[in-house]
């Protein structure tokens, strides 16, 4: 392993020609678009798994062949993928047009449904799932995969922590010439990288260490401290020394220079995800200032940090955490809001994960002194979880009725997986409802 | 904290607590607190020496790994086999049952010694050569309690590769029997074992949220005068929700 160059190599951002492709890939791609909309046209969906599925059935090296020498960036983690490659995307835009996964089908399908539009020459913002990275990476050969954290996500699968941070790092060995932009606070993260040839450390913080607190490496107990940060009492690995590092809550050190952040988008978690779009954008041949500058005009993500009316006089600000980490970062977020009511809206299917034994891993106790709402299909263990930590509470049955209950007025909702997206859909139809002409 | 507060040990968090189980510690102690009584958890980071003199030891869900880790330090200086021997109260969940019995198999395949609390072994299978492994038993699991504990069902959430039962002429008995789930994976449909005031189980939830009388149980086995607890209402809101949503 070598270490971070001072100065990273760059490339065009857009290749002057596409990828040469095969008759067969050419065939797969023009299935691929047909699927789509067929689907599409049909209300089935976005279109964005069948299309690719059933390309990738008929040319299953379609997607090597149409990513070949293109410049992409894959980017992954348990949180801030989809925000981080929407930042990217953006960034990239700077340079020329932009393949992206933003409707955040984040497997093989996905995203090659991305890469199957016109101009093939277009870079690329990925993302990717972090059981899919491999698959995906080996296939699209991106010049930067973005590795932003792992923790426990989905307690109904096991040792998956662990397993993602090893199977990352054997990924290094079979990308040669592929930088990996990670953040270096996170020790699963820091060992999954150093499998790659070089390494862009960004220092985003981690608010959420449960996950991380014995060494990837060896299995024995790791250390903290405010000089070091984390390293192993027993072996070599350690944190290493940041090029980049969130400084506040709109700057960032830019390999020692202090360059400005303005986000439309709340929170530093959101800082550190920029950092990260930015480095990887930067790898790809567009400057880190003008990165960053760009990234200003995303306003919401699929939905999250948007505003939807909820109840006549009560909108919702729309927030995703679904997992003790996200939760943590909600928390932050929502302690910038001290006075409005809070929904939380839970449910525990499989998407979600199964066993919600996690809701005590969170510190609802920070809810103290706020009205809180619940709603969801499992809005009875989140109750019992808020009688331990003494907050006051009420069960509704949608988060509808719950904002009903509210005073008038801007309330936050932070909902998990598909509480998050059932409710997107339902405040999106409302309000197309209304659009529509008599 | 008053000289009467009972002491709850949370032994190690961060390689026993993947599971949310460290919630068992804030139902004892706030179920204490509710009654009048004085409540200390000690959380007792990995590394470090588990205390004497607690009364209440918890031992939570883990990964594989940090599960060999743990055993070490549980075992060093026998403070544990002493604290059980002086009558101290443990509860025992899922990875923490496992390294509480005499084997339980490690993430390479190894076969490690455990803390030796309860008489049980815990191996990846019990099937005979050629028989398949069986598959991870995760899912929603609802257990009858042995009678004699006089508690009403009890719900949770298992996830564990182990299947484990008694050791020859084992003292104790199983926690309960398994009415929807895996449990032990014993013909017998046992779930956990009892042995003395040492409680394990494969339930998380955690298991003391979602069923309030074991966590009551645990306390009684501390303070045989316990006086009752109404509540919390929200318990038994979900306890009726479970039994619905499960078709008990």
């Amino acid at each position: 392993m070598t270490a971070a160059p001072s100065s990273p190599p760059r490339g065009p951002a857009v290749a002057s020609s596409g990828p040469r492709l095969s008759m067969r890939a050419r065939l797969a791609l023009a299935l691929e678009r047909a699927t789509s909309a067929t689907s599409r046209r049909l209300g089935r969906g976005s279109g964005e798994m069948i299309g690719g599925k059933v390309a990738l059935r008929t040319h299953p090296g379609v997607m090597r062949e149409v990513a070949a020498e293109r410049a992409l960036a894959c980017v992954s983690g348990t949180n801030g993928k989809t925000t981080t490659t929407r930042l990217l995307a953006a960034a990239l835009a700077t340079a020329g047009p932009v393949a992206s996964n933003s409707g955040g089908a984040n497997m093989g399908p996905g995203v090659l449904h991305a890469l199957a539009r016109r101009p093939y020459a277009a870079a690329g913002a990925l993302e990717v799932d972090e059981i899919w990275l491999p698959r995906v990476a080996r296939e699209v050969r991106p010049r930067a995969v973005v590795l932003l954290n792992v923790t426990r996500d989905q307690l109904d699968r096991s040792n998956e922590t662990r397993r993602i941070s090893g199977i990352w790092r054997a990924l290094g060995g079979e990308l040669p010439g592929c930088t990996a932009v990670a953040n270096c606070d996170d020790p699963l993260v820091t060992y999954a990288a150093l499998g790659f040839d070089t390494q862009v450390w960004v220092a985003a913080g981690q608010n959420w260490t449960a996950d991380a607190m014995v060494c990837p490496a060896c299995g024995k107990l790791l250390e903290r401290g405010p000089d070091f940060g984390w390293r192993c009492g027993n072996c070599e690995l350690r944190r290493p020394q940041p090029a980049i590092e969130v400084t506040g809550l709109d700057t960032v050190s830019w390999r020692g220079t202090e360059l400005a952040v303005t986000l439309a988008l709340p929170g530093r978690v959101n800082v550190g995800n920029a950092a990260h779009a930015a480095a990887a954008a930067e790898l790809l041949g567009v400057d880190a200032a003008d990165a960053l500058a760009a990234m200003s005009s995303v306003a919401a993500v699929q939905g999250r940090y948007s505003e939807a009316q909820l109840a006549p006089g009560r909108r919702g600000r729309l927030l995703l955490a679904k997992n003790p980490a996200g939760w943590v970062e909600m928390l932050e977020l929502l302690e910038t809001e001290p006075d409005r009511p809070v929904i939380v809206d839970f449910n525990s299917r499989t998407a979600d994960g199964r066993d919600p034994s996690w809701l005590w891993d969170v510190p609802f106790e920070r809810l103290r002194g706020r009205r809180v709402l619940v709603t969801g299909e499992r809005r009875e263990d989140v109750g019992v979880r808020l009688a331990y930590a003494e907050v006051p509470h009420t069960l509704y049955a949608s988060a509808e009725e719950a904002a009903a209950a509210a005073p008038e007025g801007v309330l936050d909702v932070v909902a998990n997986y598909t509480a998050f997206r059932d409710l997107l859909v339902r405040t999106s139809q409302r309000a197309a409802g209304k659009k529509a002409p008599a | 904290m008053s000289e009467s507060a009972t002491r709850i040990a949370l032994v190690y968090p961060e390689l026993l607590g993947t599971y949310g189980d460290g919630g068992n510690a804030m139902v004892l102690a706030n179920r204490l607190r509710w009654r009048g009584l004085g409540a200390e958890v000690v959380p007792v980071p990995a590394g470090a020496a588990v205390p004497e003199q607690c009364d209440l030891y918890l031992l939570g869900g883990g990964e594989d790994e940090p599960q060999v880790l743990a055993v070490e330090g549980l075992c060093s200086g026998g403070v544990m086999a002493r604290a059980v021997a002086g009558g101290a109260v443990v509860l025992a969940v899922c990875a923490g049952y496992q390294i509480a019995g005499v084997s339980f198999p490690g993430s390479d395949g190894r076969q490690y010694d455990g803390v030796g609390l309860l008489p049980v072994e815990t191996r990846r299978s019990f099937a005979g050569p050629g028989e398949p492994v069986p598959p991870r038993a995760v899912g929603d699991i609802v257990v009858d309690a042995d009678p004699t504990l006089e508690l009403p069902p009890l719900l949770g959430y298992e996830n564990h590769g182990g299947r484990t039962r008694p050791v020859a002429g084992a003292a104790g008995k199983p926690l309960g029997t398994v009415r929807q789930g895996i449990g032990n994976g014993t013909a017998d449909r046992a779930e956990g074992w009892v042995i003395g005031k040492v409680l394990a189980t494969y339930l998380h939830g955690p298991v003391l949220a979602q069923n309030p009388a074991l966590a009551d149980l645990l306390l009684r086995w501390v303070h045989p005068d316990l006086p009752d607890l109404a509540g919390p209402a929200e318990a038994e809101v979900l306890r009726r929700a479970r039994l619905r949503a499960l078709g008990v």
